[in-house]
């Protein structure tokens, strides 16, 4: 045990010098203000907080939270059924068709971003062949609505993926002992198939809603300065506006609503048996 | 016994290029036990869901009280089964579980939990009714698995295999419980197994059945004593299988000698198989005072009983006496008439050979 033990060292150096470190640094120029490249002008302060406070970041928070809760409930709606025909899928093509959903996250992010803004732009593909079909132009970007877009596309791979492990886990007899008692397909798919499935429901959510609440990266090429979210402003105050103790101070608040909003999925989770453990 | 409940008519179903089940024709009566029989990949579990409306047959007919069951989805018919693992609710407790058939049918409450209470005393699991599912034994979950089934009031519970998953005492036990919930309660039992034994013990009818066409129909007594083919004598119990020829009706002959039998019906010289169960070989201590001759090549104790293997000059018989002969000795071998089985040769399209 000791010597395995020793194993872990490394990534406890790791840990300490990439993870525990820098989030002690940005809490501690959240607590502060003053020159940030003299630390003899650093003095205690929760001037970023308060400038949290301010109305107009508030918004941008408020927005952020709505459009990554929006695009998770978008994904859910279209994985699921997704998941489940994949699922249901023979064997042959299962793996086949499981790809297809997952090639794009393959390709790099950014690639994919600027792919659809030159799809969505005032003068691109999508617009160029609304024009030649007669019909009017379609202005959604710069705007939430291709925030919304580039969210839904980049994250719903995360959203099929721990659904459809789930769902393929059901033992088929199972299904079938629900028919056999006379549930019908709806009562078969709500008392028996969706509470078995919400671990991956779970998931999901969390590994669509976190990325897509501190994304900046969707938001900064698609919402063109539009609709700017907290990933935006947080970027924004570490390379432009030099404002390190507000920035750290929105950091910091992202990141306990994060939290907040894990222990809350957790708790849906375990409210559940955890028909995972079982084997069959 | 009483009327026909379930018939099935030239019943066929096939997957890719295999014939599972392949054109049976079975009719099966109110409040009987019948159990389908016979190697894993003959079609028995087949049949079962079929009749559960799990598998679509390719063809023939499946009628349930006379009228057609085909196109009936398994959760409109007046069927239940209980699993081979079981299938329960995971998530829902022993009372959901056992409530859910209805529920499902919208059954007032104070009657649901009448019956779930009910059902549940009878499956000996009072007490349990809050215990998650998984946190049960197998035979525990075996019962709670026939509860569930048997609170819906079925006409007919399917059983596929459901004692395969525990261990020799608690089946034993299971299988007369079984027998008596079947007998008080009523209800035409369909019961899938590969173990014959199950099979003798506990069914009204034995339908034995190999490469999706059944080999023979009847009660367990049938099945064990008169054999109909090859397939059937050395599926049920162990058995001396020897070629032989029916000489005229009363006489068969087999390794160079005449035996008089009570089978009758035969051609003239027609080529037929004989079964001989090892128990019904009686071994005489002077060679000269039985028919066949031979010697005593394997001895071993099984219990309520000596298995002897004893070579003749042409063959090794099985013989199981409750007196030894030791290895070596030269003994006398005898068969009364009733005891030779004398069974027609390739009489239904089977092979002998299969796992």
């Amino acid at each position: 045990m000791q010597r395995r033990g020793r194993i872990a060292y490394p990534y406890t150096v790791w840990m300490v010098i990439f993870i525990v470190v820098p989030l002690f640094l940005i809490l501690f120029y959240s607590f502060t203000e003053g020159d940030i490249h003299n630390i003899k002008d650093l003095r205690f302060s929760l001037n970023g907080y308060k400038k949290v406070l301010e109305p107009i970041y508030l918004k941008v928070i408020g927005d952020s939270f709505l459009l990554a809760g929006i695009s998770t409930l978008i994904c859910l709606i279209i994985g699921y059924p997704v998941a489940m025909i994949i699922a249901n899928t023979d064997a042959k093509y299962r793996n086949l068709l499981l790809t297809l959903f997952i090639v794009p996250i393959w390709m790099n992010f950014l690639l994919r971003t600027y792919a659809w803004m030159s799809l969505l732009s005032p003068n691109g593909f999508l617009n160029r062949v609304l024009m030649w079909l007669g019909l009017p132009k379609l202005e959604i970007m710069p705007g939430k609505g291709a925030v919304l877009l580039g969210m839904v596309y980049n994250f719903l791979p995360f959203m099929i993926l721990p659904i459809y492990t789930v769902l393929s886990k059901i033992d088929k007899s199972v299904i079938e002992a629900a028919h056999d008692l006379g549930g019908n397909n709806v009562v078969t798919f709500m008392r028996i198939i969706l509470p078995l499935s919400v671990p991956g429901i779970v998931s999901g959510i969390t590994m669509v809603f976190l990325p897509a609440v501190s994304t900046f990266v969707i938001s900064g090429l698609l919402g063109g300065g539009k609709a700017p979210l907290i990933g935006d402003l947080i970027e924004q105050q570490f390379l432009s506006s030099r404002n390190w103790h507000f920035g750290s101070a929105l950091s910091i608040i992202l990141m306990i609503m994060i939290l907040i909003s894990m222990a809350i999925m957790s708790r849906i989770d375990k409210s559940e048996p955890e028909e995972e453990r079982r084997k069959i | 016994m009483s009327k026909p409940l379930i018939e099935l008519r030239n019943l066929t179903k096939r997957y890719n290029n295999t014939t599972a089940v392949d054109g049976i024709n079975l009719t099966i009566k109110e409040n009987e036990f019948v159990t389908l029989l016979g190697p894993s990949g003959c079609g028995k579990t087949t049949t079962l869901r079929m009749i559960g409306g799990f598998e679509d047959p390719d063809e023939g007919e499946i009628l349930f009280e006379g009228k057609l069951l085909n196109n009936v989805p398994a959760y409109k018919r007046n069927v239940n089964t209980v699993f081979q693992r079981y299938a329960l609710f995971t998530h829902m407790n022993v009372y959901e579980n056992v409530a859910f058939g209805l529920r499902v049918k919208k059954i007032p409450n104070s009657e649901i939990d009448r019956r779930v209470k009910k059902m549940l005393k009878m499956v000996d699991l009072e007490g349990f009714e809050n215990r998650n599912v998984d946190s049960l034994s197998g035979g525990q979950q075996q019962r709670v698995a026939i509860a569930r089934a048997l609170v819906n009031e079925p006409k007919v519970l399917l059983l596929d295999e459901p004692l395969g998953a525990l261990d020799l005492k608690l089946r034993k036990e299971m299988q007369i419980e079984l027998l008596d919930m079947q007998r008080s309660l009523g209800i035409t039992f369909i019961y899938v197994t590969h173990d014959q034994e199950e099979a003798l013990t506990m069914s009204d009818t034995v339908v034995v059945m190999n490469k999706g066409v059944i080999q023979q129909v009847g009660t367990p007594e049938d099945i064990y004593n008169e054999p109909i083919n090859r397939f059937v004598a050395g599926f049920i119990g162990e058995s001396n299988i020897i070629e032989g020829v029916m000489l005229e009706d009363y006489k068969v002959s087999f390794d160079g000698m005449v035996f008089d039998c009570v089978d009758k019906g035969f051609a003239p010289n027609e080529p037929v198989d004989i079964v001989i169960r090892p128990e019904d070989i009686r071994i005489v201590v002077n060679p000269e005072e039985g028919m066949i001759k031979g010697r005593v090549t394997s001895v071993v104790f099984k219990g309520v009983h000596y298995e002897m293997i004893i070579e003749s000059d042409t063959r090794e018989y099985l013989v199981q006496r409750t007196k030894m002969f030791p290895e070596g000795s030269i003994v006398g071998m005898n068969v009364q008439p009733a005891d030779i089985q004398v069974m027609k040769r390739g009489s239904t399209p089977c092979n002998e050979e299969e796992g």
